[in-house]
């Protein structure tokens, strides 16, 4: 057992492993305190929760507090071990800031107040608006972090009892465009991949994924195949010199909003030299002839010039790829938030798919996710989709909905799509939406051009209800607040991209009044008197299982099929890899095996999109296109990004994460290792753009576009020339403003446009234009992360360390392979 | 023949569904999907001028490469306008209203195409063939999204 300072090596320890063997376990620990095991009074199951990854952990509770985290030995996901902001993270649970009380605006100011007098202003005021204009006044803005069980029950009140078509999440924002890639060429979610993919993948390709940084333990798989025999090629697409690129075979740096343009031209190489699999192709996808015929405008010497990329990196990708074995790619959201987001995401499908390379070992997508239960957002319809899979445009699925829900079809709103975030904050805007219940998210620094969110926040017309664990920017807008528990609090399941389901159990009470966002969304029901058809309540359940036994019944038949699972199945061991069901009781590795896909007209949840004009195809088009469900292979044109640099504006600005922290930092940055790791914001410029300004490491700029301005000490990064990077965690609750800039901004979303992918409707965050200029000359340098992404290539910066306060443990497994 | 003056017309109508698009895009800034996606797909019609006017030559008929209609100083005041009415309700019901138009256009642009394809076929006209065979789906796309976008938009702006 070894100590380690865990934020000065995010990635801990190798364990080197060969192709085809499997990934030693390395049990990873931080108790807090000095605590060891022995001063534990129990440890609770759960999964992680500040991330997509889904590392099975086990929490430390001493006197009914949480003091630590364990990773599990016997996860699927992780053998054993955690990232930093697992390790750290948890901290946070405990702070003294926490939400305690419901609080209700009086006279302009927050108060506190009892929980019926907040919960009867919040569904007073809906019934009052249900009443006068009806469910088109009503919509939830909810996230990526709560449980499946309370998805479900949300999606049931809102669509299934308000009626109402205006729910969404957060998710829209980090792995909508996942969901659309996929129903673009396989007509449903669900992602053709298993982490266990990695261990025998010979090829690697991460397109705008820095996956060093968003799933560090996955990433830790990826080194340990690295360190052993045999171990993989690695193709990376990021403008910055991430971890990733570090140790890429190739790394392809392309012009921002030029993703397309570069996929077209790997494919054009790819079909060009015939590395494809004409079997497959042809027994199994339709569209192949207009890919073909798509492509051969986008030689590589045109991506080389459009995308500035040398022409011989270009083909070298394209030939590793095309002559992998066992191919494994994964995508996130340097695809996603930037410029044709679906149509680059869907032309890395077209990749795998062309090769064959799906369905079996080694071969798979991972169209990832950024927060840990995104999946579960789209899965239980809390995006809006609707539960399990269905298809809104397929009149047998509503009414199998209707079935499930014992509501009439006609209750379900089914019009038309539904309404994407984006589009709810517009009707805010314009004054049709006029209650906005937001559960656990920050739209007030996480939405694009900040600005105007606030401006629509704050209008005296719309009703804001913001259930969270903290005041958060956005809940200093809110006329009613209500204080929810977080993870470790309560219980409930969580399913993440490899479709693998962890149990996380109660472990304390959550502080002061603050009640599970389950209790909250019943109670929420029980006061606007939802009922089903009959006149039962519509919701049928009062505990999580109850919610979870709902959910199996809604998903039984369904591609993601939970219904052979149980509480009592996902107690003790691993988390599980859906579908379950009565044939795969211990769950499914690998979907799509043998080109078997979920496409049929009648059964897919999609028909698909226009991928330039979002226009939904319906369902005759769909049927002719691809009667016998198989995969879609659809080709895409280039076009240049919405605004471009130009004289004023000469830079391009992409925004992104960083390894210590997770969203807009209200939990990690009351972790104090995590916080300390990446205490400000930074902006990132390349050492020649420096150069040619005569800037130095630590200046501090003034980033500017026609949306507002940040101040931030520069970093001189391996950002490609003419790009600037800004992380978006950093808003202002812990600053003199409270909810908005006091003086100078530092939301890098005080920056961002607003435009979205038409097809996923996920805003870009990765094209605007900006200006930068030189405020003052920096007194040290930017105390950005030396770790990550943001490594400095100049200058005399000290490197990143966490000190003896964040010294966490490490049990190498002895004995080889498990 | 006649086959001049079919692309003469096509010239013509293409130029102005590009016009009109750039005209919806631009009374709908504050719809950030429509003032963009709009863009876009004007730019299709733009490239048809263009070819049209290529293939023109081959036929007898002179027509001006450089599509019309790059915005002005008008089309900047009609995009603040839309910003500064962004609060109010009733640019939706004008959003509505304009896609209606923008279908009408397309649709007839689309039968434009569909007569130059059956020209060119029965006059054995390849190249002329090829490009409409070429052109013609980017118009239906045109045609299907504003059909698309109006049945999205039509419920909220409707019954709220």
């Amino acid at each position: 057992m070894g100590r380690i300072d865990r934020i000065a090596a995010p990635w801990g320890t190798r364990t080197p492993y060969g192709p085809g063997e499997t990934w030693p376990t390395r049990v990873d620990s931080y108790l807090a305190d000095g605590l060891s095991e022995d001063d534990v009074d129990r440890w609770v199951q759960s999964a992680t929760i500040l991330h997509s990854n889904g590392d099975g952990l086990d929490i430390a509770v001493k006197d009914n507090r949480i003091v630590g985290v364990r990773g599990r030995a016997v996860d699927r996901v992780n053998h054993g071990r955690l990232g930093p902001k697992d390790l750290y993270g948890w901290q946070a649970n405990n702070s003294p800031e926490r939400l305690t009380r419901p609080l209700i605006r009086r006279n302009g100011e927050l108060v506190e107040t009892d929980w019926d007098t907040a919960m009867d202003a919040v569904a007073g005021r809906c019934r009052e608006l249900l009443d006068e204009q009806g469910p088109s006044a009503v919509a939830f803005y909810t996230t990526g972090q709560l449980f499946l069980e309370e998805y479900y029950t949300l999606g049931l009140i809102a669509h299934g009892g308000i009626g109402t078509n205006h729910v969404d999440g957060n998710t829209r924002l980090c792995t909508a465009t996942a969901a659309a890639a996929l129903k673009e060429t396989f007509a449903s979610d669900g992602q053709p991949g298993s982490y266990t993919d990695i261990d025998s993948a010979d090829v690697i390709c991460l397109y705008g994924h820095n996956m060093a940084e968003t799933q560090t333990v996955l990433w830790t798989r990826i080194l340990d195949r690295l360190a052993g025999p045999n171990p993989p090629q690695i193709v990376c697409v990021d403008p910055r010199q991430t971890p990733v690129a570090r140790a890429a075979t190739v790394h392809l740096a392309p012009r921002p909003g030029t993703n397309v343009m570069l996929m077209n031209a790997l494919l054009h190489e790819i079909i060009g030299n015939g590395w494809i699999d004409r079997d497959y192709v042809e027994a199994h996808t339709v569209g192949f002839d207009e890919l073909e015929k798509r492509v051969q405008d986008y030689p590589p010497e045109l991506a080389a010039e459009v995308c500035d990329v040398p022409v011989e990196d270009i083909r070298e990708a394209a030939r590793i790829i095309g002559h992998a074995e066992r191919l494994f790619s994964t995508v996130l959201q340097g695809f996603y938030q930037s410029h044709q987001a679906t149509a680059a995401a869907v032309q890395v499908n077209n990749v795998n798919v062309v090769r064959g390379m799906l369905g079996k070992p080694g071969c798979g997508i991972l169209q990832m996710n950024g927060q840990p239960t995104a999946q579960n957002t789209r899965e239980a319809g809390a995006d809006g989709d609707l539960p399990a899979f269905r298809n809104w445009s397929n009149d047998s699925h509503i009414a199998d909905l209707a079935r499930v829900w014992n509501v009439d079809p006609l209750d379900i709103p089914h019009y038309s799509p539904p309404t994407h975030a984006m589009q709810m904050f517009r009707y805010a805007e314009e004054g049709s939406i006029r209650f906005l219940y937001v559960t656990a998210t920050n739209p007030a620094v996480s939405l694009p051009e900040l600005a105007r969110i606030r401006s629509i926040l704050a209008q005296e017309r719309l009703f804001l209800v913001v259930q969270d664990i903290f005041l958060s920017e956005t809940a200093q807008l809110a006329d009613v607040v209500l204080p929810a528990a977080t993870w470790g609090e309560k219980t409930g399941t969580f399913t993440n991209v490899d479709r693998t389901v962890h149990l996380s159990e109660k472990a304390v009470d959550p502080p002061g009044e603050a009640r599970a966002d389950l209790d909250i969304l019943i109670d929420f029901a029980r006061r606007l008197d939802l009922r089903d058809k009959d006149g039962a309540p519509l919701v049928k359940w009062t505990d999580p299982e109850g919610a979870f036994e709902g959910w199996k019944e809604c998903s039984k038949g369904r591609p993601c099929d939970y219904s052979g699972l149980s509480y009592d199945k996902l107690r003790g061991g691993s988390g599980i890899q859906w579908p379950v069901t009565e044939d795969a009781p211990d769950g499914t590795e690998h979907i799509y095996v043998d080109g078997q896909f979920w496409a049929q007209p009648d059964y897919c949840e999609s028909y698909g999109r226009d991928l330039v004009t979002g226009a939904a195809l319906d369902e005759t088009e769909y049927r002719a296109l691809n009667p016998s469900g198989r995969a879609v292979l659809k080709a895409a044109e280039y076009l240049p990004p919405h605004e471009l640099p130009g004289q004023d504006f000469p830079f391009q600005l992409i925004t992104g994460r960083t390894l210590y922290h997770f969203h807009t930092r209200t939990k990690t940055a009351r972790a104090p290792q995590l916080q300390a790791a990446a205490p400000e914001v930074w902006v990132e410029m390349s050492a020649s753009d420096a150069a040619d300004r005569g800037w130095t490491e630590g200046d501090l700029l003034e980033v500017r576009t026609p949306r507002g301005r940040v101040e931030a000490k520069v970093r001189i990064s391996g950002i490609r020339p003419g790009v600037l990077f800004l992380p978006f965690h950093y808003g202002y609750w812990d600053e003199p403003g409270g909810h908005e800039p006091d003086g100078s901004g530092r939301a890098a979303n005080e920056l961002t446009l607003t435009d979205w992918d038409p097809c996923s409707k996920q805003p870009i965050f990765k094209t605007a234009a900006a200006a930068v200029t030189r405020l003052a000359t920096g007194d040290g340098p930017s105390s950005a992360p030396t770790t990550t992404g943001s490594r400095p290539v100049t200058g005399d910066v000290p490197p990143t360390r966490g000190g003896p306060a964040a010294e966490a443990l490490e049990e190498l497994a002895t004995g080889g392979a498990r | 023949m006649k086959l001049g003056l079919a692309i003469e017309e096509l010239h013509r109508s293409e130029n102005h569904l590009a016009r009109v698009l750039l005209a919806v895009s631009d009374r709908h800034k504050a719809d950030h999907e429509v003032f963009y996606v709009a863009r876009d797909i004007a730019g299709w019609s733009q490239r048809h001028v263009q070819e049209l006017a290529r293939i023109g030559a081959d036929f007898g008929v002179d027509l001006d490469p450089e599509p019309e209609g790059e915005p002005g100083i008008l089309e900047k005041v009609q995009q603040a306008t839309s910003d500064l009415l962004g609060r109010r309700p009733e640019p939706g019901l004008l959003l509505l209203a304009d896609l209606r138009h923008v279908h009408r256009e397309a649709a007839g642009v689309s039968l434009d195409w569909e007569l130059l394809a059956q020209a060119a076929q029965g006059a054995r006209k390849r190249e002329l063939l090829n490009l409409a065979e070429r052109c013609h789906p980017d118009t239906l796309r045109q045609m299907r999204w504003a059909n698309a976008k109006l049945k999205e938009s039509a419920t909220q702006a409707l019954v709220s």
